[in-house]
Order: structure tokens, then C-alpha cells, then sequence
């Protein structure tokens, strides 16, 4: 494992050295040292390599990440892991607002919080937290799933498309066009796996679901107030 | 009259268009979307007038002497700045919104050129980038098909923050035109209405904005000209803050700048012209000493060579243009009369790409519609429509003394009416003042 410590170098060397690791060389995993809350770190990772991250980290950790996996310890900031397109992005701590906005791919799990608009206009992209989500999460999301194993804020999954929730404790309010859903004998294996693969220690038959009604799909006047 | 009896008076308030309007307001429950730009008259650059050479300037020989025309874009901080021949762009424009030949068609055109094109909401398409020498790829917030493979493909990153055809509000494509592929590129049901956001997903305001920059630019490896997209309104601010967040270029669309697809209302009713939001753009760079070290690109309602001298003239690097383009495509041609009828619209006076059953084959997803576009002949007009606009800047820079377009400046300009002076704060012609004093470095 190759040591990179922020305190020593700067974050264009450190994320450089991470996105020029070529497939098949000898090292492929790397322990980032001191982040000290800095923004930008480890994004536009390309290949399969291991990232640790030893400490709090800022804005857009592990940002557009792309096969690799990146571990922090501790705490981040907005935009973790945003637009994620592959790979496995875990954290420790807490997350803040719009954890795995955008993602296309991959697994985000977030093992504390994840803050408001968590899985903001989500497009494929699997998170898993272990705590619970502020307002808005799953906002306008598209595809993919989020698992909440806490509570979840006002306004779940408002303008929903064809995403699934799954809530395991009490939701405030779901927004619009969301709606409670049934959760079929597939639906519980499918959660089960996935967080099995999140590694948490909750059933599957404790959660509920929610998607879409669909009825903002297409503009009916009689649907304008939900608007 | 005939019959004796007074002429009928209709209202000012309530004009026959407006009665209309009401009347479909009140049948259908639904604002007007449409496309292009706002219709209304506002002050423009047909206001302005260029002061040509005489005896106390010389020009320079019209087709003997030089008249350099070339641009440099993202000098600021890209390690690979964009060369262009021209300083004349394509805007935006979705696949999706436009169909595969007419993105391809405008690919080729300013590849042709020496220019660059624009991707838009939806991604970017096999096609389009190889079609496009120069390609410049949006970051919107509704972020659909945004993959990081493409941003590190793309010559330039724009990140959108707004549009002049709706500045505060995100996009919309109607179902009728969210065929399979469109679909799967933006990871949504086919045929839904399809709403874009009109914030971004994960930053607010221009401190975010630097981070979000920062973060495009280490992916990026700080290789590509970082732009950022305002549509005008408070141009002053806006632009300062851009420049704030690390932008390389702030690209300012007008309120005549076109969409595919919007309320009406918001099209008329929200953002300023492209004339006064050049002037305050220009002011705030120049207040931040950034004039000419962040470009200025300038979009919304540019049409023609004496457009992009005044622009230019006016303080931009460059400008952009969409609907002009699609013109140049075909746009609003007098031909297939009853396909124009047949979704209520005239040649000349179509503005419905948002129903994707455009007559000419440019803003539509139906195969038999999209054939009627030749991508090759397409990229010949608007080849040749770009070369006039060229010709035409050339012309009236030398006329103005200038061995280069870039060289033209606000003292060659005056304005025909007293709302151009007071916008563009060059003088009423014939005259000293400039409505409201002068303010800025003009």
C-alpha cells in the first residue's frame, strides 16, 4: 500500500498519482493521509484500484468514480461521490446533503447520516445508509435504489421516477408523486443482497418501499397543485 | 361605414392575440410552451450603428489588407486552450431536442469553419463528437448523460447555470419527443414528459460553483477551458462572480436566445436583451481586471456579420449562435406547407419544436421528418452562412480601421435610439450623450 499524505503533497498530485495507477501494475492500493476536509479528492478514478481515506474529507469526494473503491474514515462533505458511475465508494461517518447526486452506477454506502437531497436526480447508482437522510432525498431520482436503515426527512422521494426506496424506520412526509408500494417476495431478495453487500445488519422484511405513482409523467391539469 | 354604423373598436388591453390566448388558456388548462426566442421587440443591436473610417481614422483596404478573425478561448487557466478561426460559435443545442442529423450537420459546419459546436441536456453523441473538431460539452443540472469518459472526450466544459430564453428555470421536452434513445441516454421511461431542474444537484451559489470547477478540473487533469453559462439578467453580478468561481470563459445568453421548449410567459417576460447585459458583462470583467483574460462569449438573437461587429465592438471575445443556425439548417423554410398546417404553423412563423414534428427535419426524432435533413447539405448552408457572417465582421471591421475584429471598440459605435444609448452607454448618433452618464471605463 503506497502512502500519499496531503500534508506533504498537493491534491493535484495526490488525485494524478491515483488516476495514472495502470491496470495491472504492481501497486494498486493507496492510504491518503491528512485530507484535513479537502475538496475534490479522488475523483475521475478510471480503474480498480483501493483508495483509503484516513480522516474527514470535503465537497465531491470520490466524485464521477469509475470502478475504483474509495474508503474514507470519517466524515464528507456535499457531493460525495456525485455522478458515480461504477465501483464501490463507502464512508464511516456522516455524509452532508446531496450524497450520490447524479449517480449512474455502483455502490455508495454510508455507514452514519447522509443530510438532505441524498440521492438527488439518482440514475442507477445503489446507496445504502446506515443511519438516516434529511429532507428531500431522492428527489427527481431516476433509477437505481436507495436504502435508508434510519428515518428519512419531509418530502421522500418527491418528483420520483422510475427509482425504489426502502425505508426502514418512520418517513416525515413523502413528496410528490411518491407513493408506498408493495414489497413483493423479489423486492425482499433483492434488498437482502444488497445489504449484504453494504455489509448491514438489518432484515429486509423491516423495510417498506416507495416509487412513483407516475401521475406527473405527463401534464394533466387536474395534477397542476402537485406541481 | 356602409350600414351607418361606427367602426368596431377592439381594446388595447385585450388586442385580438391576447383574446386568443385567453381563449386557449381557458380550453386547454395549460400555460403555451413553444420554442425560439422572445418575440417581442426589444432593443437591439439594430440600434447600434457602426462608425465607419473618414478623415480622422483610415480603413483598411476591403479585400487587400488583413482582418484577422481568429479567437483564443480559456486562457486563464486551462492548460489547452481552444484555438478558433472564427469568433463566431454553435450554442447548446440537446440531442433530443434537435435530431442526429441536424447535431451532426452543425458538428461538420463548424468543424468545416475552424469553429466549435455545443453539446447540450442528454449527452453527448457518438456522432456529434465526430463530426465536431472542436466540441464543447455541458454540465446541466438535470446532469442526463453526463459521464465522466465524455467530459475527459470534450475540448471545453460548460457548466450551465442558466439560458436567456428562461434564466431561473430548467428545461422541458415533452413526451412526444422521448423516443428509445433519447430515453436510455437520460435514463428515463420513453415517451414522459421529460422536466430538467433548474438547480444543480449538488452546489449552490459561487462558492460552491469554484468547488464544482475545481473538481471538473481535476478530473480533467486542468487540461480543458472551464465555461460558465449565464443567462442574462442581473449580468453584473452574475458575471462577477463567475469570473469569482474560477470560470475561464462566462458565456451570456440574452433573453433572445432560443430554447426548444418553454413557457411562453417566461420566454417574454423573464431576463434582459442581449444589448444591455454585453455592456454590464464587459463592466464587471473590467472592474475585476479580467477583460480579455476571461472571454466573453455572447449569445441571443445574433444574426447576421453587423451582430457580431457589435458584439464584438461592444466588448465580447465572441458569440454564439443557436437558432440562427438551425435557420441556416432550414428552419422556418417555405416548404411542406401542410406539415407546417398540419401542426398549426406558417413557414416563417413556426416556432413549434416542442411538438418534434418539425417540417424540416431539425428539431424532431421521426425518421421520416429527420430524412428530410441531409447532414451533408446541411453542413454546406450553414458552412456557407458562417462564412457570410465572417465576411461580413471582416468587412466592417476594416471599414472601422481594424487589422483584426477583435480590435473593434465602443467608440466605434453610436445608437439610433435613446433606450440602445442608455443600454449599450454609447452615444445617441449625431450626439455626445449617453443617457444616464457614463459609467464603467467606456
Amino acid at each position: 500500500m503506497i502512502d500519499l499524505d496531503l500534508s506533504q503533497l498537493n491534491l493535484r498530485s495526490v488525485n494524478e498519482r491515483l488516476q495514472a495507477t495502470l491496470p495491472g501494475a504492481n501497486e494498486q492500493s493507496y492510504r491518503v493521509l491528512h485530507p484535513n476536509g479537502c475538496h475534490a479528492l479522488a475523483v475521475g478514478l478510471t480503474q480498480p484500484i483501493e483508495v483509503k481515506v484516513e480522516g474527514h474529507v470535503g465537497f465531491y469526494c470520490a466524485g464521477m468514480n469509475q470502478a475504483a473503491s474509495v474508503e474514507v474514515a470519517g466524515h464528507a462533505g456535499p457531493g460525495l461521490a456525485e455522478n458515480m458511475m461504477s465501483g464501490e465508494v463507502r464512508i464511516s461517518g456522516n455524509a452532508s446533503q446531496s450524497a450520490g447526486a447524479s449517480g449512474h452506477g455502483g455502490l455508495l454506502v454510508v455507514e452514519g447520516d447522509a443530510a438532505s437531497r441524498c440521492g438527488i436526480s439518482m440514475k442507477g447508482i445503489d446507496i445504502v445508509v446506515g443511519g438516516s437522510i434529511g429532507h428531500f432525498g431522492a428527489f427527481m431520482a431516476q433509477s437505481g435504489r436507495l436504502v435508508v436503515c434510519g428515518d428519512a426527512g419531509a418530502g421522500l422521494g418527491d418528483s420520483i421516477y422510475e427509482a425504489t426506496v426502502f425505508v426502514r424506520g418512520e418517513v416525515e412526509g413523502l413528496g410528490a408523486d411518491c407513493v408506498e408500494k408493495e414489497m413483493t417476495p423479489d423486492h425482499l431478495k433483492a434488498l437482502a443482497a444488497l445489504l449484504g453487500q453494504a455489509g448491514m445488519d438489518a432484515k429486509a422484511a423491516s423495510f417498506r418501499r416507495y416509487g412513483s405513482a407516475r401521475k406527473l409523467y405527463n401534464f394533466d391539469i387536474d395534477h397542476a397543485g402537485a406541481y | 361605414m356602409s350600414d351607418g354604423r361606427p367602426t368596431p373598436r377592439p381594446s388595447a388591453t385585450f388586442p385580438p392575440a391576447v383574446l386568443d390566448e385567453i381563449h386557449r388558456a381557458a380550453d386547454q388548462g395549460i400555460y403555451e410552451i413553444r420554442g425560439f426566442g422572445a418575440k417581442r421587440r426589444v432593443p437591439s443591436f439594430d440600434d447600434l450603428i457602426l462608425l465607419g473610417a473618414s478623415v480622422s481614422r483610415y480603413p483598411l483596404e476591403g479585400y487587400r489588407e488583413r482582418c484577422d478573425t481568429d479567437v483564443t478561448l480559456g486562457t486563464r487557466y486551462a492548460k489547452r486552450p481552444i484555438s478558433l478561426k472564427i469568433p463566431i460559435t454553435i450554442a447548446g443545442m440537446s440531442f433530443g431536442a434537435l435530431g442526429a442529423h441536424a447535431k451532426e450537420a452543425i458538428g461538420r459546419a463548424a468543424t468545416l469553419m475552424g469553429t466549435s459546436t455545443t453539446t447540450g441536456d442528454g449527452g453527448m453523441t457518438p456522432e456529434e463528437r465526430e463530426s465536431s473538431e472542436t466540441l464543447v460539452y455541458q454540465v446541466l443540472p438535470s446532469r442526463y448523460g453526463l459521464n465522466p469518459d465524455d467530459l475527459r472526450r470534450a475540448d471545453a466544459i460548460e457548466v450551465v447555470i442558466g439560458q436567456g430564453a428562461k434564466p431561473g428555470g430548467g428545461g422541458m421536452l415533452l413526451g412526444q419527443k422521448i423516443t428509445e434513445r433519447v430515453a436510455e441516454m437520460r435514463d428515463l421511461p420513453v415517451g414522459i414528459d421529460q422536466r430538467s431542474a433548474c438547480r444543480h444537484p449538488d452546489w449552490t451559489g459561487p462558492d460552491d460553483l469554484a468547488i464544482k470547477i475545481l473538481e471538473l478540473r481535476e478530473i480533467t487533469d486542468w487540461e480543458k477551458p472551464i465555461y460558465a453559462k449565464v443567462g442574462a439578467s442581473r449580468t453584473r453580478y452574475d458575471v462577477a462572480l463567475a469570473v469569482k468561481a474560477g470560470a475561464d470563459v462566462v458565456v451570456l445568453d440574452g433573453m433572445q436566445g432560443g430554447t426548444a421548449a418553454t413557457q411562453d410567459v417566461f420566454i417574454e417576460h423573464v431576463g434582459i436583451p442581449t444589448l444591455p447585459a454585453i455592456r454590464q458583462a464587459v463592466e464587471a470583467l473590467m472592474e475585476l481586471d479580467m477583460h480579455r483574460k476571461v472571454q466573453l462569449i455572447v449569445s441571443g438573437g445574433i444574426r447576421s456579420g453587423a451582430d457580431v461587429a457589435k458584439a464584438l465592438a461592444l466588448g465580447a471575445d465572441a458569440v454564439s449562435i443557436g437558432s440562427a443556425a438551425m435557420v441556416a439548417l432550414g428552419c422556418n423554410q417555405n416548404v411542406h406547407a401542410e406539415d407546417y398546417h398540419a401542426i398549426g404553423a406558417e413557414p416563417g412563423a413556426c416556432h413549434h419544436c416542442h411538438t418534434g414534428r418539425c417540417p424540416v427535419g431539425i428539431t424532431t426524432q421521426i425518421p421520416e421528418l429527420e430524412a428530410r435533413l441531409d447532414p451533408e447539405q446541411g453542413a454546406r448552408r450553414l458552412r456557407n452562412y458562417l462564412n457570410v457572417m465572417t465576411m461580413e465582421v471582416q468587412t466592417l471591421a476594416r471599414a472601422c480601421g481594424k487589422s483584426h475584429v477583435l480590435n473593434l471598440e465602443p467608440e466605434d459605435l453610436a445608437a439610433m435610439t435613446v433606450e440602445a444609448a442608455a443600454m449599450a452607454k454609447v452615444p445617441l448618433a449625431g450626439t455626445d450623450w449617453i443617457p444616464g452618464g457614463f459609467g464603467g471605463d467606456y
